[in-house]
């Protein structure tokens, strides 16, 4: 029998109210795999993420899908039962480290609170485990560092500090939403670096959420790309940035500004906007802004094999016109 | 020449930190530690550095959000830290910021309309015209109008920084500091975004401190950049000299480090990423800032400061070795 995949998505749906965010969407990652996770701001990449950490609330709920982690059954709806998982098997870096972070609590302490509540060390271990994560993920004086407050830090800081109190617990499933966005790329270089470590060493699965598509080339074995809360395609790194076979994905290549572009020039940007919620157009989503919709676009496009292998799918139409594609 | 809109001169901020002394003395963070720039109408700035070296802080100094230790800050040539009362108001309406974390900078509990309209309501626009004015600055972050009476945790993490850029822009000020304004946007909005900056300055002539660790961004927007290190600007050249000839070692791994979009230029690169320890603004050295990660260094580099000297027209740099490269002679020839 063929090894179970770290996460197994299937089918998974998010509702905001009586409004679907995020709609059947299917995905895994491979034992030791980094999957990468891109797409339009409001595409519910986020949603999608807390989901499988069960950190919905409010308004926000599953509607459908079922998750499994190593093989076993995943209780996203059941608190008790994930919040076990969380901080050991599954953890997660969030996207706003400020506002993750307890302000009345010493960073030192917030990175060691795992490793206590899951009686997984002693308050003084867990302590000194803490400074040297701390110190892995390139905080300067660590000892000292660990006793300020989060307010006492730079942007970057906190979020290195977020980082180590998701790397502490050297989980299973490392879910990691914009890890990078507030460090500079010395820094960033050597968070990707800590993050291929942790993979290599304890066959960690990652799935990482970033808008960088440097990021990404940089560190994905695999690419998922979602619009307006589905995978619209999927593809090993290689191949999506050579050969993308949907439209969105194309034209998001397309807007990245270059190292070697004209400056201060209008930057080509996807024309129109991403619908509200409520506003969703039948069929693809993202017709409303496609430069190859068609009539026969207004029937929902299924996400299909491009090509020979399963490896590369992606949901469109005209996937076959996407390279001619300005 | 005319005089800079912005003149930031010797500007230090240090914080004391309030946890544990060091052998009875109350250690600080020196995370600003004499700086100088400026900024003309119609002009951008980048501003570019390691993590917590102090680039936040100088923003925050000159909208008064954190101490100027030493040195002045003038605006339009007035000393902003001496301003009071009215003066001060006025100022708040021609300086603006949009900061790193659209979290922390919205009200929760307010409507992200109302958040639009709260500038322009202190400022005395009436009722009517705050509306119509919200649904324009909506429009032209590209957000809809219908989405007014939503609140902040309703919205994704870029739509959240597109309702600070308006508000930012509401009243029309002179100068926006951008303190990493873009980085939680994705790449389709974030050209939108950088296109409304581009254009904002155009027809009203803005002027912008722009700070961001996308070296890509900051490269398309910023007329010129400063490169800051542990709370010194250790180069500062127009933006396509910067790119031709880095000089600052510092600034060649910043730009060697950047990411590219391409996986196989990505894994067929073969650089090392920085080593050494990143500096602890608590023990500033005494030399060079950059001095313990260096890969250039020399003896004497920990020892005396290097001071900016300026290579060519507004190409400024610190730093002994490549100095002496440059122009035969550096201040660490002296100590033998
Ligand atoms: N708590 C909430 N209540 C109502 N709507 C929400 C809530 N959280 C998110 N949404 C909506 O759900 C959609 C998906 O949001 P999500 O945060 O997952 O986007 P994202 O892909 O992570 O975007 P970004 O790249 O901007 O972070 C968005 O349209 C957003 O407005
Ligand atoms: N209120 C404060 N009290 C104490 N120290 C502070 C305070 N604000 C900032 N610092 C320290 O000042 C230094 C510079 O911080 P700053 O936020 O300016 O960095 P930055 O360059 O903006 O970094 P980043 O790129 O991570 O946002 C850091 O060492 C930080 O810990
Ligand atoms: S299905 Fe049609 S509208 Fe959707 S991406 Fe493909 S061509 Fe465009
Ligand atoms: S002064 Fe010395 S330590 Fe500093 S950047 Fe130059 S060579 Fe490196
Ligand atoms: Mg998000
Ligand atoms: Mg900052």
């Amino acid at each position: 029998m063929a090894e179970a995949q770290t996460l197994e998505i299937r089918d998974l749906s998010i509702g905001v109210g009586e409004h679907s965010v995020v709609d059947g969407v299917d995905f895994s990652i491979g034992r030791g795999e980094i999957v990468a996770l891109v797409g339009e701001s409001g595409s519910g990449k986020s949603l999608t993420a807390l989901s499988i950490m069960g950190l919905l609330s409010g308004s926000v709920h599953q509607t459908g899908g079922t998750a499994t982690l190593e093989g076993q059954a995943l209780e996203l709806g059941n608190d008790a039962a994930m919040q076990k998982l969380r901080g050991t098997s599954l953890s997660m870096i969030f996207q706003e480290p400020i506002a993750s972070l307890n302000p009345l609590l010493s960073v030192g302490a917030q990175v060691a609170e795992s490793l206590i509540v899951h009686g997984r060390a002693t308050s003084d271990e867990a302590w000194d485990r803490a400074v040297e994560m701390l110190r892995d993920v390139g905080i300067p004086a660590p000892e000292q560092r660990a006793r300020q407050l989060p307010s006492e830090l730079s942007g970057g800081m906190c979020q290195r500090v977020m980082i180590a109190s998701a790397l502490i617990a050297e989980p299973r499933l490392l879910i990691a939403d914009e890890p990078t966005t507030a460090l500079d790329v010395t820094i960033q270089a050597q968070i990707l670096h800590l993050m291929r470590r942790l993979r290599d060493e304890t066959d960690t699965s990652v799935l990482i959420i970033t808008h960088d598509m440097g990021v990404v080339a940089s560190v994905a074995d695999r690419v998922c790309v979602m619009y307006g809360g589905r995978i619209v395609e999927q593809a090993e790194v290689h191949e999506l940035f050579a050969a993308p076979r949907h439209p969105y994905t194309k034209l998001l290549l397309a807007t990245i500004p270059r190292m070697d572009g004209p400056r201060k020039v209008e930057l080509f940007s996807i024309s129109g906007m991403v619908p509200d919620v409520s506003a969703w157009p039948e069929g693809c989503r993202f017709r409303t802004r496609c430069p190859l919709a068609s009539d026969a676009c207004a029937t929902r496009p299924p996400l299909e094999a491009v090509g020979e292998g399963t490896d590369h799918v992606t949901a469109c139409w005209h996937s076959d016109k996407v390279e001619g594609l300005a | 020449m005319s005089e800079p809109l912005l003149s930031v001169r010797g500007l230090k901020v240090h914080f004391p930190v309030a946890t544990g002394k060091l052998f009875g003395k109350t250690p600080v963070v020196r995370a600003v530690d004499g700086i100088d720039f400026t900024l003309d109408e119609g002009e951008t700035l980048g501003i570019v550095g390691e993590s917590g070296c102090g680039k936040s802080t100088t923003g925050n100094a000159i909208l008064g959000l954190a101490p100027v230790t030493e040195g002045e800050i003038l605006f339009d040539g007035t000393n902003v830290s001496a301003l009071t009362g009215k003066a001060r108001q006025a100022l708040w309406r021609d300086l603006q910021v949009v900061f790193q974390d659209p979290v922390s900078a919205l009200d929760p509990k307010r409507t992200i309309g109302q958040s639009i309209a709260e500038p322009l309501a202190i400022h005395g626009v009436g009722k009517a015209e705050r509306r119509a004015r919200v649904d324009e600055l909506m429009e032209l972050v590209g957000l809809r109008s219908g989405q007014r009476d939503r609140y902040p945790n309703e919205l994704s993490g870029g739509q959240r920084q597109r309702v600070v850029i308006a508000r930012a822009l509401a009243l029309e000020p002179r100068v926006v500091i951008c303190d990493e304004a873009v980085s939680a946007l994705d790449v389709s909005i974030q050209s939108q975004v950088l296109n409304l900056l581009l254009r904002l300055q155009r027809d009203l002539g803005l002027s912008y401190l722009f700070i961001s660790h996308d070296l890509s961004v900051v490269r398309h927007i910023a007329d010129r950049i400063a490169v800051m290190y542990l709370g010194t600007v250790v180069e500062e050249a127009p933006t396509d000299a910067l790119f031709a000839r880095p000089l600052h070692p510092y600034t060649e791994a910043l730009l060697s480090a950047v990411p590219v979009p391409d996986p196989l230029a990505e894994r067929a690169k073969t650089g090392r990423p920085l080593q050494g320890d990143v500096p602890n603004p608590m023990e500033m050295p005494a030399g060079c800032p950059f001095v313990a990660r260096c890969p250039l260094r020399e003896e004497g580099c920990d020892a005396i400061r290097p001071a900016p000297i300026e290579v060519s027209p507004g190409h400024r740099l610190a730093c002994h070795v490549r100095e002496r490269e440059i122009t035969g002679a550096s201040a660490l020839d002296k100590v033998g």
